[in-house]
């Protein structure tokens, strides 16, 4: 049970979502925007947020989108975890949101509530990186289009009000081999030791991580090791854990020295399984 | 744009039937169905979105009610443990044996009704992955697993 009271609203379009959180705004109700609200809700029993009003943003019909348009890959904001698992227009993401909490919960999280969420994870947003693709942002005074690293570093970096519309995903990166590992400490359920979602696109690999350190990235750095032919396998993977872009926690889940074994092992079967073509996804 | 700024009489599809009862904006689904409906099939565990004992079906999905709000179902179909008229999977759970205490059986027995809805072809592997969403206290998981492939049509 919710022990606060807010307001509840439920808006048919962009403008009318924008528009609602300005006036909110500009009344001291601190909104906040709703998608499949199970953070929301779950930090709110607990009253570690509070907030005057939620927007609810999902049956906005931009943000229920799943499908090609052009060159693109177009999903919806509010498209949950579970529709894009199902419909498996770009497998390797399908895979990554079906490892999001329990299957259950998929019914409802949102891909836009993964991205912008509070919990470090967001394992939705690994492929995102290695497709380079874009995100539409709307907010009251305008919507833009914007390649997702330049909006997500460590987490997305919203302006308040900013709404989260669609992910616009390259045509050509749907179909490149991939592989995702996800290892859980116990039980499959459960956050990540370690989320790898790699693919090989003009013979290289991309790979982004989630659970390794404290968010999750895609290292530039780390792939032109990995994908130097100069060396042998084993001394890429070596150069490329040394270019990794924060400290490796020690904590519960995991400690670092554990964390960085099974990195090691998974990023040598992974580029292995790439680029000859054997590829296993776990 | 539908509003709820405050306790006001709401009108939820339930079951087959339009219900109405007063709902404050912050109520979860799970608490209006308890305490504003008296349907007390879905039950209270975690509150947390981990146990599955209050899962009920929305259009037919498997939602955990605790992580719902009553507001958000305006519009939807939702399904309770009472609405369920001798479905196959009851029978099946008694004659497997696929509860002990049975606290987690309406949240496991809706999660079943909506895999057996949606994917009647499942294999044991998206059984597998379905069922990982609810918890049993007893360990009754073998039993369950048992119950649900009986009814399946292609188990």
């Amino acid at each position: 049970m919710i022990s606060f009271d807010f307001e509840y609203y439920r808006p048919q379009s962009i403008t009318n979502a924008a528009d609602i959180f300005q006036t909110l705004e500009e009344s001291g109700k601190n909104p906040v925007f709703y998608a499949g609200g199970t953070e929301i809700i779950s930090m709110a029993r607990m009253s570690s947020i509070t907030t005057g009003a939620v927007i609810d943003v999902k049956e906005i019909p931009k943000l229920k989108a799943m499908e090609f348009n052009g060159d693109d890959l177009v999903i919806g904001a509010g498209v949950t975890l579970t529709q894009i698992h199902e419909a498996n227009l770009f497998p390797l993401l399908a895979q990554a949101c079906a490892r999001v909490a329990d299957h259950t919960i998929q019914n409802k999280i949102t891909l836009g509530g993964n991205l912008c969420g509070t919990i470090i994870y967001r394992e939705a947003v690994l492929p995102l990186l290695l497709t380079n693709a874009y995100l539409v942002i709307a907010s009251v005074k305008n919507a833009r289009r914007v390649p997702i690293n330049e909006v997500f570093s460590k987490r997305m970096q919203l302006n308040r009000g900013e709404l989260l519309v669609q992910v616009h995903i390259p045509r050509n990166y749907v179909s490149c081999p991939y592989v995702h590992v996800k290892r859980t400490k116990e039980d499959k359920i459960h956050y990540p030791l370690l989320t790898v979602c790699a693919l090989l696109t003009d013979n290289q690999v991309r790979a982004a991580f989630s659970g390794l350190v404290n968010f999750p990235f895609r290292s530039i750095e780390m792939e032109e090791a990995l994908n130097d032919i100069n060396l042998t396998l084993e001394q890429r993977v070596e150069q490329a854990l040394n270019k990794l872009p924060a400290t490796v926690p020690d904590n519960l889940e995991g400690s670092a020295g554990y964390r960085t074994f099974i990195l090691k092992h998974l990023l040598t079967s992974i580029v292995n399984e790439l680029e000859t073509g054997n590829v296993t996804n776990s | 744009m539908l509003q709820i700024l405050n306790e006001s009489l709401i009108e939820l599809h339930i079951n087959g039937e339009i219900r109405k009862a007063l709902a404050r904006p912050s109520d979860t689904l799970l608490f209006f169905l308890r305490e504003r409906l008296g349907l007390t099939g879905a039950k209270p565990g975690c509150e947390n979105g981990d146990c599955g004992a209050c899962t009920v079906l929305v259009d037919g999905w498997p939602v955990k009610s605790c992580l719902m709000l009553a507001a958000e179902a305006i519009g939807h179909e939702v399904t309770t443990i009472e609405g369920l008229d001798k479905v196959p999977i009851q029978q099946a759970f008694v004659d497997k044996f696929a509860f002990q205490c049975g606290y987690c059986t309406p949240g496991f027995i809706m999660n079943c009704q909506g895999l057996i809805n949606i994917h009647p072809d499942a294999s044991d592997e998206v059984i597998h992955e379905w069922l990982q969403s609810n918890i049993c206290r007893c360990t009754s998981y073998q039993e369950i697993m048992e119950a649900i492939r009986s009814v399946l049509p292609s188990q």
